[in-house]
């Protein structure tokens, strides 16, 4: 079951061609890694599919429906949710607060019951620190839960988003450089959190350039270079692509780690 | 524990509501029970106004406006349509609410100077139309309000308005306590720090900023309501720009994002300048230099700031 499908978009900033005929799609259960240099489209792609763009031509599609002219609230109301390359933390509110706004659209009431505190809003405001709770501790964070977020670190704001675009339930998940900023061991557990995801069905779309997360956690790798693709396929097959090799690795061919070849 | 329960939103309401009762038996004379008044009154239109810039982060320049729209529609509502004063009280509140609902989709696709200037036009727009509308509202000298209180209750008419204004300022703030821990009061603190992860969280940030816009307006009206009844004249000069300056004024002394900081500080504004009469021609030079020290010794508005040094000093 196809959960997006990206058609021949392209986007121009004036007279910057920033994306042009990208088509790609990924399926239920499906992780797509999109990689390339910094500046070759990634989270231009990523903000065109979440809404957050409206692409110059071409058009997305989530199950099957054309998505074009919805913001990205509506999208997230369809199961589409994502993370930030730069995070767009809550910072002024707890950590658990943070998760709890995740649950937003799952959270059914109506304005009269909220300004008058009815027990059916503190019943849902219940169960919905119940469930941040758990997600807090799924993603290893709930010893931070009463925290405010803007005292936490880098790191630990990574995994609060992801928690955070968790607690949605969604069906296509935008991660945006997940591991960015991470040590070894977060890598490690942000891995694992991925894989359990990807494992109840959600179909993940991952910009990342810790080539070897890559290589591990995704079905297929789709490869950007300045705005145009350049191979798509799986680990294996783009690993062995020559035209991925010399313009992603070619430069730095001694460098012994290819995730560093662009910076 | 102490720090956790004192920015507890129903733990200040709470304080509020004994403050109200209490104050009766300590203070005797009517001069001081009608400060106390003005003070409520005028928490309640910067409590909600503190909804609009402390938590949802939209700022107003024209809250004025809808205050001086609650006060006139209890002098119109039965001068004009022979209304009694208290249907005319809810349908001043609904039809403000309505105007906000109406103008707030536009206005609130403006942000920060922009938005501050729109909402300002939107101020000077209602002070000039009930300033010239002489026929109706008697311009620039005001007009007369139909008497209303409790005294069927045997309640003088100032104790009317203090209990009236007093439980409308308790009720503010449940309400509102209530609000910002149900999930759009969430939405609303959330789409401040950014609107990008809140849209795609799925939050319809234009309409909880409108939400919050309404009701801002809804209690800017009540108040403005409760003003001209309890002085049974009301003049547009009650609604002018420098009003809309002295309310946001209050919210920001008081400390945006506090319910109880709205309350400090339309006290502080309300009741300074009652001390500082007897400096006369400095009056106004004076509360201006105290406002100075206090935004720089308190920065984040008097409860925020007292706040964070007890957090530091207690445990």
């Amino acid at each position: 079951m196809t959960r997006i499908q990206v058609d021949a978009v392209s986007i121009h900033f004036g007279g910057v061609k920033a994306l042009q005929d990208v088509s790609l799609e990924v399926r239920k259960g499906e992780v797509l890694a999109l990689i390339g240099p910094n500046g070759a489209g990634k989270t231009t792609l990523f903000n065109v599919i979440s809404a957050i763009y409206q692409p110059t031509s071409g058009r997305v599609r989530l199950e099957g429906q054309d998505v074009a002219g919805l913001a990205p609230f509506q999208l997230a109301h369809k199961g589409l949710t994502r993370t930030f390359q730069n995070l767009q933390i809550f910072f002024r509110m707890t950590a658990l607060e943070n998760v709890m706004v995740g649950r937003n659209i799952r959270e059914r009431g109506n304005l009269f019951g909220y300004l008058f505190g009815l027990p059916s809003v503190r019943r849902q405001n219940a169960d919905s620190r119940l469930c941040a709770l758990e997600l807090l501790k799924f993603v290893g964070l709930d010893r931070y839960a009463d925290r405010p977020a803007g005292e936490l670190s880098y790191g630990i704001l990574k995994r609060l988003e992801i928690a955070r675009a968790l607690a949605l339930e969604p069906t296509v998940l935008l991660l945006d450089e997940p591991v960015a900023g991470c040590n070894a061991t977060e890598t490690a557990e942000i891995d694992q959190v991925i894989r359990k995801v990807v494992s109840t069905g959600v179909s993940i779309l991952l910009v990342e350039h810790d080539i070897h997360l890559v290589m591990n956690l995704a079905d297929k790798v789709h490869v950007l270079d300045r705005g145009v693709t350049l191979a798509t396929g799986t680990p294996q097959e783009v690993r062995r692509n020559p035209a991925v090799i010399e313009a992603y690795l070619g430069e730095s061919q001694d460098e012994q780690e290819p995730a560093n070849a662009e910076s | 524990m102490l720090t956790k329960a004192l920015q507890n939103p129903f733990v200040s309401t709470l304080a509020v509501a004994l403050i109200v009762v209490a104050l009766p038996l300590v203070v005797g004379s009517n001069f001081h029970i009608r400060l106390a008044t003005m003070v409520y009154i005028f928490s309640i239109v910067v409590l909600g106004l503190n909804l609009l810039m402390g938590y949802a982060g939209q700022v107003s320049l024209g809250h004025a406006g809808f205050f001086i729209l609650g006060a006139y529609s209890v002098a119109l509502g039965p001068s004009q349509l022979g209304l009694n004063p208290w249907l005319s009280m809810a349908g001043g509140v609904a039809l403000t609410s309505a105007l906000a609902f109406v103008i707030g989709r536009p206005l609130l696709r403006l942000s920060g100077y922009h938005l501050a200037m729109a909402t300002l036009a939107f101020g000077a727009i209602v002070y000039v139309f009930i300033t010239n509308e002489v026929d109706l509202t008697g311009g620039p000298d005001g007009m007369q309000v139909q008497r209303a209180n409790l005294s069927v209750l045997g309640l003088s008419h100032l104790m009317s308005w203090y209990w009236l204004a007093g439980g409308f300022l308790v009720l503010s703030m449940l309400i509102l306590s209530n609000l910002l821990s149900s999930p759009a009061g969430r939405a609303l603190r959330a789409l401040h720090d950014s609107e990008v992860a809140a849209g795609v969280l799925g939050i319809d940030v234009a309409r909880a900023k409108l939400m919050a816009f309404v009701i801002s307006a809804a209690l800017a009206a009540l108040a403005g309501a409760n003003l001209a009844l309890l002085d049974g004249h009301i003049t547009p000069a009650a609604g002018g720009i420098l009003r809309s300056v002295e309310l946001l004024t209050m919210a920001v002394v008081g400390g945006l994002g506090s319910l109880v900081g709205s309350v400090a500080g339309a006290a502080f504004l309300v009741l300074l300048p009652q001390f500082l009469t007897e400096f006369h021609d400095y009056e106004h030079a004076i509360l201006g230099f105290l406002l100075v020290v206090i935004m720089v010794m308190l920065p984040l508005g008097i409860v925020p700031s007292l706040n964070a040094v007890m957090r530091r000093w207690l445990p």
